[in-house]
């Protein structure tokens, strides 16, 4: 284990280490199922989409089902503002995303796999299809009984939800499912699903490549390995960063940062809105503020309440809308913090919505609107003042 | 064998099947999970979140209507937590909700109301929503009165909609804020797909959805002088009107009901009963005529089977989603639309009253029969047959408002003329009763004997609710004009709900059905469990109302509609023949109307 990480730049998703884009493909298939899961299990993988499940336990709890049919389903609904690094992947190295959609295949059995494109990616469709295609055929050649499909979104965030996503790939309204039973026992069209996200299965391929103890060494104890970082707002160098996880939002600030940070949306807008003086005791990994990659800087010309608002107003616009505390607790917050501003209500009435938010966190149906309270919690904790004045 | 689950639940071990959810085994035990958006009829949704728990070792509450039990679980129904939760659920849901409780309908019977009493909510915690929504009433449908600033989006009702009646005319539009539950672009709601069958509303927590009302035109109707008001009642409203003063589900109150009737003002009290009967032989004699037509001439233009037409919702259900197979309807008008031309011709005449002075009122359990009334069909009279159409609930609330104590009411029968029914008329309100009693008639047509059942009680009729029943008949013995029939199998069937009518019409439509006639009724249970019975609808009172009905038919006599003296003299005095002249005319529609699947 590296302790005391400072910034640690990683080339491993965008790097090919080898010749040909099917090199990764053909050494996997020779691999035996036990060893995938062993690799992926060694390597300390967890999610990248941000919900952070170890992935080889995923993989192989859906192995273990039995089932006339299983599916492995890509997630590149990337969705979350300030997150574009799956974007990237799907542009750069589609490859690694198929090979790692093919092992998942593999270990459980499934025999088809989609990729669900987020609608505002449609731009990439064309490309992608040609990738998978020439991917497909390349499977055929290798009598590997797996074939990848495309399916485009219809541009609703909360189809970035597992369950949501596979609602809308069926036809349906994209509505959170009530769970248990989770994806890999019940997914797309009730059957045993593997859903990870693009950069999951990226990862995994390299992991695959060259092997889960090498990839956890990177890391805390924790929060293994790297992951792709998408760096946006006041920074001088925004972009996507492929960084070791375990670093201090601080190291992260004095790198990214330019000299005048704030506050830092660590996870997007549903992710904690982290104050300079937290900045040092912040761990950007799973035993800190955990995040799908999305960090965006806010310096002092920023104003958190117009900050809030708008999350505030995506999040009112974004819910499915079918759970109480989702699709009133949302507009409740939205205007309750407008009538505080304005003098409406009293100031003590942020505490009212930070109570709202705790109910929301533990009652939502999905983790939208279980996620509402990160930035309205640390706003109303940290920048109470310019909710207020 | 099912696994057994241990669990804790507020301190009871509890030890319940596997696949249980934490709802049910805490009402096994007696704990009681306040909800909103479960109702035991439909599927689980899972989502006003009213019903979570705690539960030891998680963060989040889970609904404990969409969870499972598992092995050592330990749940909290009481927790502050989930106190907590629970009222800002409850106020959150009011922010948005006009409250204007007391001009509501549902007022004292609103799942929502009673949320906020028992959470003991006070003052409003939350800023009120409602002027942002742009709320507004749909009143343009003769059946379904849609306020959507009452709406809780808890989609009752598009559950009920789609698992009941595979039908879906009402659906959630929309996304955040702006989610609502709505009907095909937001067309109003007497301009789409709907079989105004009424179950959303009766599913329906509060009052965004409820039936158009009638009872102050009713109550203009007698109080004027110059207006003669004849009422009609149906047969299933007796086995449950007891409800709304507090009888248990099941109590047959045929005689306080005929009291209270004329107590409010009604000229005449007249029987659906008695034109359930005449329906029993108008279609019974439809169906020898196809049979024979088609058997005998090979008349490919007659279409079997034939369906019954008795419940409006599915005869209009039947034009938007099957409209290419409306030959398979019967003609027949149902038992309330004879009555009604019958009442403003044969009773008009009988009693020598000016038809245009007649009001001719029917109290049904079925809001689809405030279409059915106003369709141009029914107007073989010269008049509108039938002026308006009260359900059940709407009777209760006149009783009501003219302060009548009906508990304490002495038992009055009913006018003479088409008042008296045969058994035969009364089980017409379950699910299976036309079927039954058809057969009954036409079995003494065709054999000349009694149909080989105890009691002429045909039992494997009386199927359980949602359920497609299927019979066979074989005639032997056959009366010399009938011998065509003579050996020959007639197979028929019955369903309630329009899920069911869904897959019966199918194999009509793919030419794969081997029925020859099939009754169908909207409702779960038949008309016993229709939209305007008295509320909540649950299958156990269903069950219990069912049970009253063929209790109630032992007690009558009379077991065959060509026995009842009334439509005897009906047809001698006045009809002539079935299927013929009078009869045709005033108990047969001329057609039906094709309409859009959208």
């Amino acid at each position: 284990m590296n302790d005391g990480i400072k910034i640690n730049r990683i080339d491993s998703i965008f790097k090919d280490y080898v010749d040909n884009k099917f090199d990764y493909l053909k050494k996997i298939m020779t691999m035996s199922n036990e060893e995938i899961i062993k690799n992926l299990t060694e390597s300390g993988l967890k999610g990248r989409g941000g919900a952070g499940f170890p992935t080889g336990s995923k993989w192989k709890f859906a192995a273990e089902q039995s089932s006339d049919e299983k599916f492995v389903v890509c997630n590149a609904d990337e969705g979350e503002p300030g997150t574009f690094k799956d974007k990237e992947i799907l542009l750069k190295v589609p490859h690694k995303v198929l090979t790692g959609m093919t092992a998942c295949s593999k270990v459980t059995g499934a025999k088809k796999g989609y990729i669900y494109l987020r609608w505002e990616y449609k731009f990439m469709k064309n490309d992608l299809q040609k990738s998978v295609d020439e991917f497909n055929e390349e499977l055929e050649k290798m009598k590997i009984d797996f074939k990848i499909y495309i399916v485009l979104g219809a541009g609703a965030y909360v189809c970035g939800e597992e369950s949501a996503l596979f609602d809308s790939m069926e036809g349906m309204r994209g509505e959170p499912r009530n769970k248990p039973p989770f994806p890999t026992e019940s997914g797309f069209m009730g059957k045993p699903t593997v859903i990870n996200n693009v950069e999951t299965f990226a990862t995994s391929t390299m992991i695959l490549s060259f092997g889960g103890v090498n990839y956890a060494k990177l890391g805390t104890d924790v929060s293994h390995g790297s992951k792709l970082f998408s760096i946006s707002g006041d920074t001088a160098i925004p972009g996507i960063y492929e960084l070791e996880l375990g670093m201090t939002l601080h190291d992260f600030v004095e790198k990214f940062g330019d000299g005048d940070t704030k506050a830092v949306s660590v996870g997007g807008v549903s992710g904690a809105l982290v104050p300079r003086k937290k900045f040092k005791d912040t761990i950007i990994g799973w035993e800190g503020v955990p995040t799908g990659g999305a960090m965006i800087l806010f310096n002092s010309t920023r104003s958190i309440y117009r900050i809030l608002h708008n999350y505030l107003e995506f999040f009112e616009e974004e819910s499915c809308g079918q759970c109480t505390p989702c699709r009133i607790g949302c507009q409740q917050l939205k205007k309750g913090i407008e009538a505080v501003k304005k003098g409406e209500e009293d100031p003590s009435y942020l505490d009212t919505l930070a109570s709202l938010s705790k109910v929301m966190n533990v009652s939502a149906k999905c983790g939208l609107g279980q996620s509402v309270m990160n930035p309205v919690l640390s706003a109303v904790n940290n920048f109470r003042e310019e909710l207020i004045y | 064998m099912k696994k057994i689950i241990n669990l804790t639940i507020d301190d009871q071990k509890i030890a319940v099947d596997e696949g249980t959810t934490i709802l049910e085994a805490a009402r096994k035990s007696g704990i009681k999970i306040p909800t909103l958006c479960y109702h035991d009829d439909l599927c689980i949704a899972g989502n006003c979140r009213i019903c979570v728990v705690e539960q030891e070792n998680m963060r989040t509450l889970p609904a404990s209507c969409a969870t499972p039990v598992a092995e050592g679980m330990v749940i909290n129904t009481n927790s502050t937590k989930v106190r907590n939760a629970r009222k800002f659920l409850v106020e959150l849901l009011l922010s948005e909700h006009n409250a204007d409780c007391t001009a509501c309908v549902k007022n004292k019977h609103c799942e929502l109301q009673t949320l906020a009493e028992q959470n003991h909510i006070r003052e409003h915690t939350f800023i009120d929503l409602k002027d942002d929504k742009n709320y507004t009433i749909d009143k343009l449908s003769p059946a379904i009165i849609i306020d959507y600033s009452k709406c809780i989006r808890c989609q009752r009702c598009v559950r009920t909609c789609e698992e009941i009646q595979s039908i879906s005319a009402l659906s959630a539009a929309y996304k955040g804020k702006d989610m609502k539950i709505t009907t095909f672009f937001e067309k109003p709601i007497n301009t789409v797909v709907c079989s105004t069958c009424g179950q959303c509303v009766a599913h329906c927590p509060t009052g965004a959805l409820t039936e158009h009302f009638y009872i102050d035109e009713v109550w203009d109707a007698i109080n004027d002088p110059d207006k003669h008001v004849v009422v009609q009642t149906a047969p299933s409203v007796r086995v449950a009107l007891g409800e709304e003063f507090g009888l248990k589900p099941g109590t047959i109150v045929t005689g306080k009901m005929v009291a209270a009737l004329r107590r409010l003002g009604f000229d005449e009290v007249e029987d659906t009963d008695f034109t359930a009967d005449l329906t029993v032989i108008e279609e019974g004699n439809e169906l020898l005529r196809r049979l024979k037509a088609k058997l005998v001439d090979k008349d490919e233009s007659v279409k079997l089977p034939m369906v019954t037409t008795c419940s409006p919702a599915w005869v209009k259900y039947c034009e938007h989603a099957f409209s290419d197979q409306l030959g398979h309807l019967s003609t027949c008008k149902s038992p309330m639309s004879m009555f009604g031309a019958l009442s403003k011709t044969y009773y008009a005449e009988k009693f020598k009253i000016d038809p245009a002075k007649i009001v001719s009122i029917a109290i049904m359990p079925c809001i689809a029969k405030k279409f059915e009334n106003n369709r141009p069909e029914m107007r073989a009279s010269g008049y509108k047959d039938t002026d308006y159409v009260l359900t059940t609930r709407e009777l209760a609330i006149m009783i009501k408002q003219a302060g009548i104590d009906f508990n304490s009411l002495k038992d009055s029968s009913f006018d003479s003329l088409m008042g008296v029914a045969s058994g035969a008329g009364l089980i017409f309100g379950n699910s299976g009763g036309v079927m039954e009693a058809a057969l009954r008639c036409a079995y003494m047509i065709v054999v000349g004997k009694d149909i080989p059942f105890e009691d002429l009680s045909i039992t494997p009729l009386h199927g359980s609710e949602g359920e497609i029943v299927e019979m066979s008949v074989k005639f032997t013995g056959t009366k010399p004009e009938w011998s065509f029939l003579e050996g020959v199998t007639v197979n028929v069937a019955h369903a309630n709900m329009l899920s069911n009518a869904y897959k019966i019409m199918d194999e009509i439509k793919n030419g794969t059905s081997k029925y020859h006639f099939v009754e169908i009724m909207s409702c779960p249970g038949g008309c016993i469990g229709g939209a305007g019975q008295p509320l909540p609808t649950n299958k156990a009172k269903r069950t219990a109302r069912k049970e009253a009905i063929y209790t109630g038919e032992k007690m009558i006599e009379i077991r065959k509609s060509q026995d009842n003296p009334e439509i005897i003299n009906i047809y001698d005095d006045y009809l002539g023949k079935p299927l013929e002249e009078k009869a045709h005319k005033l108990l047969h529609v001329p057609g039906f109307t094709p309409r859009k699947r959208y």
